[in-house]
């Protein structure tokens, strides 16, 4: 038997995995992995601003110390690619905790804590920028030596399901924390704090964990990153875009929904994509339609598509029912 | 079991809790009654760890726990409701009550189970599904309640549960209070409603400005002429006893 939640995840991930047969173009794939690559950082965000309500401006900084942690241990000390991919997660996950605990602890919330994540970001980016050890303004260049060992491949339905096998296990990470006691625990303190802590919930500790996860999963996202594309810089890595990306994915999806990353991302990318080959180069022609969705999305389906379909469903079988 | 020793909790300037002590015993239901602004509901506040209180002290069967975080009180067995009820509006009621069983029971399944018998037991077993925020303020203090419980408190803090219900809706409750205590659980209640206080609660303490003026049985301390004059205002006592004199002495004058 297949538990609750887990069967779209499923059908999702087989639809993506099954790509390669049918289609060869490798626009395609690059469109795909850049898709699956920021569906997995929002999921790292969907995690703690989604179901835990904790909302942040700044994931870029856990994208970028994924990114730079595999680059520093490859480039500086001839670390093993899968090696250096433990490390930046759990780098990931170490900088959620530090950001939580100071955070966290002081009580900060709603915007408050947004704007301390976005100068996070901000911070790292300088500093990356800066120094030596990031190589600087120059950045970083990953040796091309495709190979599984070193995470590498020439073939990009190869690396898409790569990227497509992250995005499942953070799927199913996302949906058995849904269904579990932790879930319960960190939906009940993005909805009430005080109600939560009343029934028992350590509101703090709910959060830490929720953060480091996060802060985990979008590290991840950022080591796909630079093992897909050989290269990072501060902009890339603590840009403001990834902040972004991670934040609109799931708004345009579901916040707080399993799938909702995923589905925003692809509907975000394919729609900036679709407008792109009408509009041929206008530049900044995708941002606007980022900004035109998400109006859109606000206006009329604040729990974006996937809250959106769940309404109409239940319209429907109530009507049916009745 | 439940202690306050000479509480006193501070707003700045204002005391709202001034050196009141209280005594809960096992098994009962005791009632906290007093004027608005009495201080009644920070006194809660204050059992419960959510106001660390400027002097004083709580404890639970004896042992200290003023220190304690809100949620360590709750797993050692203090739940309290809300005033101002606090539903997880997102939710539904058994997503909402499901919370509060998942203190003593980790797996979804037992924690699901036990939430259907709470709400069974406040009579919320028909609304199961329905979102928090669509009851009505009945439902919603029905919610208070099974969420509470559904921790399995020793004691439960009840805030004006009864308030903004019609008669009809208190009757229907109050013998869900009663069999809450029942089944074993002490209880400790804030009400206005003072046919649900005679009824109901077994010891009463009284709070005014945040003073513990009385204490006793219903009858007693609805006799008291400290505790009438909290409520209509000094000199009121005696006005009314010298009203009931005249009026029982006229007829025959
Ligand atoms: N957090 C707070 N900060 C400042 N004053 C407060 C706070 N909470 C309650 N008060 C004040 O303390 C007094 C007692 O309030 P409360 O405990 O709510 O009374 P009751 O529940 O008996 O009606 C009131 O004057 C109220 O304004
Ligand atoms: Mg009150």
């Amino acid at each position: 038997m297949i538990g609750r939640g887990y069967l779209p995840i499923i059908l999702v991930t087989l639809v993506i995995a099954l790509t390669p047969l049918v289609i060869s173009s490798n626009s395609f794939f690059n469109f795909t992995v850049l898709v699956l690559i920021i569906a997995l950082a929002a999921q790292g965000w969907n995690l703690l601003g989604g179901i835990g309500g904790q909302t942040s401006f700044g994931h870029a900084m856990f994208f970028g110390i994924g990114a730079y942690t595999a680059s520093i241990l490859q480039t500086h000390l001839g670390v093993n690619a899968w090696i250096s991919l433990v490390a930046a997660i759990a780098a990931g996950a170490l900088a959620g905790l530090i950001v939580g605990f100071l955070s966290f602890r002081a009580g900060l919330r709603g915007s408050y804590f947004a704007l301390v994540t976005l100068a996070f970001a901000e911070l790292l980016r300088v500093l990356a920028n800066a120094s030596e050890l990031t190589g600087g303004a120059a950045g970083l260049l990953l040796k091309l030596d495709p190979g599984f060992a070193n995470m590498q491949f020439s073939s990009r339905p190869t690396f898409m399901l790569l990227a497509l096998a992250f995005v499942f296990v953070s799927l199913v990470i996302t949906q058995k924390i849904v269904n579990s006691r932790f879930g319960a625990h960190l939906v009940a303190v993005r909805e009430n704090e005080d109600a939560a802590k009343a029934l028992g919930v350590d509101v703090l500790t709910v959060k830490l964990k929720a953060i480091s996860l996060s802060g985990a999963m979008t590290a991840a996202a950022g080591v796909l990153y630079v093992q897909y594309f050989l290269y990072i810089d501060s902009g890339i890595a603590f840009g403001i875009w990834i902040s972004i990306e991670a934040l609109l994915a799931p708004m345009i999806g579901g916040r707080g929904m399993v799938l909702g990353p995923l589905i925003g991302a692809f509907t975000l990318h394919g729609l900036g994509e679709v407008t792109k080959s009408f509009a041929g180069r206008v530049p900044g022609i995708d941002l606007m339609v980022f900004a035109v969705v998400l109006i859109v999305v606000i206006a009329f389906a604040s729990s974006g598509i996937l809250g959106l379909i769940r309404k109409l469903a239940d319209r429907f079988s109530s009507k049916g029912g009745a | 079991m439940l202690q306050v020793r000479n509480a006193t909790m501070r707003f700045g300037g204002l005391v709202a809790v001034n050196n009141a002590s209280l005594d809960v015993k096992e098994g009962s239901i005791t009632g906290l009654i007093g004027p608005n602004g009495a201080g009644k509901t920070t006194l809660f506040a204050v059992i419960a760890g959510f106001l660390k209180p400027t002097e004083g002290a709580i404890s639970l069967y004896g042992k200290d726990i003023t220190a304690e975080q809100p949620h360590k009180r709750a797993v050692s067995g203090i739940a309290r409701t809300f005033q101002i009820v606090q539903p997880f509006a997102g939710l539904n009621v058994h997503e909402n009550i499901t919370v509060g069983a998942y203190l003593r029971h980790a797996r979804p399944s037992d924690a699901v189970e036990k939430a259907r018998e709470v709400a069974h037991q406040v009579g919320l077993e028909k609304d199961l599904e329905k979102s928090a925020a669509s009851l009505t303020v009945a439902g919603r203090k029905r919610l208070e309640l099974a969420r509470a419980l559904a921790t399995e408190p020793k004691i439960l803090l009840l805030d004006e549960v009864l308030a903004g219900l019609n008669p009809s809706e208190i009757r229907d409750i109050i013998p869900v209070i009663r069999s809450i205590r029942d089944s074993g659980v002490t209880i400790l209640m804030i009400e206005h409603v003072m046919q649900a206080v005679m009824n109901l609660c077994e010891h009463v303490y009284v709070l005014a400005q945040g003073k513990m003026i009385a204490e006793g049985t219903p009858a007693a301390v609805c006799n008291d002429p400290a505790v009438i004059e909290a409520y209509l205002g000094k000199g009121s006592a005696e006005r009314i006893a010298r009203q009931s004199a005249e009026n029982t002495g006229g007829p025959n004058a």
